[in-house]
């Protein structure tokens, strides 16, 4: 086994297992810092997959932003001291046999599944590739992105924020 | 299972979007809620990269994971917002306690 293979089994069990945590863990602040866990081991996938700008946006993104407000909400939502009974799950044996049974039928479709391959896989830096994509086939879509990113910023502020009675 | 074939990626990608599944339908707490919907945004971009890695070879499958990337983090922020003002007004974030559309 090559040492490349290694890393890859080593970064598939880190996004497995931190994404069981999150699922089955207890206590909601073990759940928050394990998805970290999963959001590196994504990073990681993507890494293998020579997606290189892909994997910095997600640890940027995800890890910097999304993970922060997480944790934010957490501590603004609980009394530290009651943490260990705020991750109250419900119905979990039916709904492990229902999810159960849609990875084996998923996994069985992929591995039955003849995938069509390109004739070559290239690792190439893709920076400079989406930043031309992004000003030329993908304008549109890009400009919308950040008019919905402004709409999602204004709309958080005015649900989140005090309301001051005269 | 190897880092060369796009079988191990989706199958990685399939796990994934099960736990993120089981997450959504048994947690009791909101921002849990978010956390698996999270996971399951995660594995479609897996899906995404591995395809566009694979299959056709241009970057068209990065483009629209970055675009996933992006609206996951609007509705991270305006869901967490909403978790928020749920706090406010009910004490807790329980989504079965907050059954009522106004108080």
């Amino acid at each position: 086994m090559s040492v490349s293979t290694a890393v890859f089994y080593l970064v598939a069990l880190l996004t497995i297992v931190s994404a069981g945590m999150v699922a089955f863990s207890r206590n909601i602040i073990y759940s928050a810092f394990s998805l970290l866990g999963t959001f590196m081991g994504v990073a990681g996938l993507y890494i293998f997959l020579g997606a290189d700008f892909v994997a910095a946006v997600q640890l940027l993104i995800y890890v910097g932003g999304i993970l922060v407000l997480i944790l934010f909400a957490v501590m603004l939502t609980h009394r530290i001291t009651d943490v260990a009974i705020t991750n109250r799950a419900a119905g979990r044996i039916p709904a492990l046999i229902v999810t159960g049974g849609l990875v084996y039928m998923l996994i069985q479709t992929v591995k039955t599944t003849p995938w069509i391959k390109a004739k070559e896989v290239v690792f190439a830096a893709t920076t400079a590739k989406i930043g031309d994509a992004f000003l030329y086939e993908y304008l549109l879509p890009f400009e919308l992105a950040s008019l919905v990113l402004l709409a999602a910023m204004i709309g958080a502020v005015v649900l989140s924020r005090k309301e001051i009675k005269e | 299972m190897q880092p060369s074939e796009l079988s191990s990626y989706l199958i990685i990608g399939a796990i994934l979007f099960a736990l993120g599944l089981f997450t959504v339908l048994t947690r009791r707490n909101a921002i849990s809620v978010l956390m698996g919907v999270e996971l399951i945004l995660n594995s479609a971009n897996i899906n995404y990269v591995a395809f566009s890695h694979f299959g056709s070879g241009n970057s068209a499958g990065q483009i629209y994971a970055i675009f996933v990337i992006m609206l996951a983090a609007a509705e991270a922020a305006v869901g967490l917002a909403i978790v928020l003002a749920i706090f406010k007004l009910f004490h807790t974030i329980d989504v079965e306690a907050a059954e009522t559309m106004k108080d």
